[in-house]
């Protein structure tokens, strides 16, 4: 446990004494917040644009943090033989591993509790019995799954491209998976074949978990959760298959 | 932390003199062992039925060529890559097989990185020591290894010198009982390298096996007890650096003076058999006839030059492990006349210089 929670330790500390992730990952979603909350350019299709944003932008923040910076990050250890180092060290790989992910957790508590609060701040009413103990415990669990899954993703590019290229993929990704996401964009909005697409993304997926459980009062739909969960044990699994250390 | 890795506690004494006189701290049952090892990238064979053994308390030097398939081994005793024949055995365990129980009790210094680029020596010696149950205290392995001053500065601005004796104490954190380095001493400057060995050689007075590749033969020569050469993947050599340079040893002595002295007249001094050859402007090698002594060599030699008012500098009449490693290394290459043809021109320019009153074959060079 002593090297776990060294390894913790280290890890929060690169990521928060990193100015780069944390305006990936804090800077990044509250600006979204405040300026797409102010500047109605979005079909949000909600009287409060908040209302819509807060959710959304909840899930972004999920792929932010578990897919973008993790596999950056990631790759770039791997790239400077960090990886390869400790893998000769008594830490050990399942270690580093939940190291990693405690620290992907942490980093979401923190976005979350920001964006609620500027949330709260901006208005943003949660919709519906909102509130209810059930739905935020399915927001939560949608939104570990949503990190299993980006995680896992974020992992594969990351244990299998250089790390340039992994930077310059994973912030491609990262759009793509944002604007087909349902995140900032109804995906009502997109074609009808794009839209088939989207659904079966994790980022619509999660985000449709959260519009519905922290915007519409509603709970997680049987098909978020298929796609949530397919891709959390596919990935990972992936990742654990493909990955290189060195 | 025990003091004997302490360099102020060492002395930096001759390492051939030590191999016979060090007895005490090898044991029977070897720390490091490669029985007959392969090890194949596709259709390249980067091993050839490679063996050796290391034992605690044992300085082993594996020198060779770039590609000669140095890391590919200690990589494999490392656990990070797979022997595809033989067998490679670190204190008695299986490296990869084992890999849990073995890396508490080994250190590993990569030859580049391996450290996080925007934590200081402090911070990253500090996490490394929680990784295990027994390790050195990071304060003080920073003071030994002189990074007191940048404890705190992140490794990417740290200069190269300072980033390899970061990567040195990380494999000192654990107390090893088998310590892998490769190339410990590349970009450290001379006080660090002086520091560098004497703590390698305080290692080995604590009886850790230290397994050390590099490119700096002085170094090996040195440090190590045992020296194995390697070229293709295949063992050239494997003893002690004097017992290797006394098997090379072709009598000769070198010496430096000014460029272009009169070879035939320095060679006529000494009778038939003399060979003189300026290996390199200034820089020469005399083959005495068969017969003479080293002394009366010297002397005539020293004699010859005062008589002309030239001065005398390098002066040695033995081999180095340089120079054995040359002649080891360079005697497989003279088996084909196309690589031994640029090692016969001799001089550095391009212009051989020799004079003999017999002419005979060159040996090893």
């Amino acid at each position: 446990m002593r090297a776990l929670r060294a390894q913790v330790r280290a890890e929060m500390t690169m990521i928060f004494t990193n100015g780069e992730t944390v305006f990936l990952t804090l800077g990044i979603p509250v600006v979204f917040l405040l300026f797409f909350s102010a500047v109605h350019v979005l079909p949000t299709g909600t009287k409060h644009p908040v209302d819509f944003l807060v959710p959304g932008i909840l899930a972004l923040a999920v792929m932010s943090t578990a897919m973008t910076a993790l596999s950056i990050g990631t790759g770039f250890e791997r790239g400077y033989g960090v990886l390869k180092r400790l893998g000769s060290t008594p830490l050990g790989r399942p270690r580093l591993l939940a190291a990693k992910i405690t620290a992907v957790l942490a980093v979401e508590l923190v976005q979350a509790a920001a964006l609620v609060g500027v949330g709260y701040a901006l208005g943003w009413d949660p919709g519906g019995p909102g509130g209810s103990g059930a739905l935020v415990g399915a927001a939560v669990l949608s939104m570990v799954l949503g990190t299993m899954a980006f995680g896992g993703v974020g992992l594969v590019l990351a244990g299998t491209l250089k790390p340039l290229v992994n930077l310059a993929v994973v912030n491609s990704l990262f759009v793509v998976l944002l604007l087909l996401g349902g995140m900032l964009i109804p995906l009502g909005r997109l074609p009808g074949w794009l839209e088939g697409v989207a659904k079966v993304l994790p980022s619509s997926a999660l985000a449709d978990a959260l519009h519905g459980t922290l915007g519409h009062g509603t709970p997680v739909g049987t098909r978020d959760w298929i796609v949530l969960a397919a891709w959390a044990v596919a990935m990972p699994v992936t990742a654990g298959l493909t990955f290189r250390w060195e | 932390m025990d003091d004997s890795i302490d360099p102020t506690t060492k002395s930096g004494a001759d390492a051939s003199a030590r191999a016979t006189t060090r007895g005490r701290a090898t044991s029977l049952a070897p720390a490091v062992a490669c029985d007959a090892v392969v090890i194949r990238y596709g259709e390249t064979l980067a091993v050839d039925r490679l063996s050796f053994e290391g034992h605690a308390g044992q300085v082993v030097a594996l020198l060779g060529p770039n590609g000669a398939g140095k890391t590919s081994t200690v990589e494999a005793l490392e656990g990070y890559r797979p022997v595809t024949g033989g067998s490679v055995r670190v204190l008695g365990l299986d490296p990869r097989r084992d890999h849990t129980a073995l890396v508490p009790r080994i250190g590993v210094m990569l030859q580049r990185g391996g450290v996080y680029p925007m934590l200081g020596p402090a911070q990253v010696l500090h996490l490394f020591s929680r990784y295990y149950d027994d390790a050195e205290d990071p304060d003080r392995l920073i003071d030994l290894v002189g990074l007191t001053a940048v404890r705190r500065t992140p490794w990417r601005r740290l200069s190269g010198g300072e980033q390899q004796r970061l990567a040195l104490a990380l494999a000192l954190v654990g107390r090893p009982e088998v310590l892998f380095l490769d190339e410990p001493t590349a970009g450290v400057d001379p006080e660090g390298r002086i520091a560098v060995r004497n703590i390698i050689a305080g290692m080995r007075d604590r009886n850790t096996c230290i397994i050390l590749t590099t490119h700096e033969l002085a170094e090996a020569e040195r440090l190590a007890d045992r020296v194995v050469i390697i070229d293709h993947g295949r063992m050239l050599a494997d003893g002690t650096p004097a017992t290797l340079a006394s098997g090379a040893a072709d009598g000769a002595i070198r010496f430096s003076t000014e460029p272009r002295i009169d070879a035939d007249a320095l060679v006529g001094t000494f009778g038939a058999g003399a060979v003189l050859e300026e290996e390199r402007p200034g820089f020469y090698r005399l083959q005495p006839p068969p017969g003479s002594t080293t002394p009366a060599v010297v002397a005539t030699l020293a004699g010859w030059l005062a008589e002309r008012n030239l001065a005398l500098g390098d002066l040695r009449t033995g081999q180095s492990l340089e120079d054995a490693y040359l002649a080891i290394t360079g005697s497989r290459g003279a088996a084909d006349p196309a690589e031994a043809q640029p090692e016969a021109a001799g001089s550095a320019t391009g212009r051989p210089v020799r004079s003999s009153r017999r002419r005979r074959p060159r040996g090893t060079r």
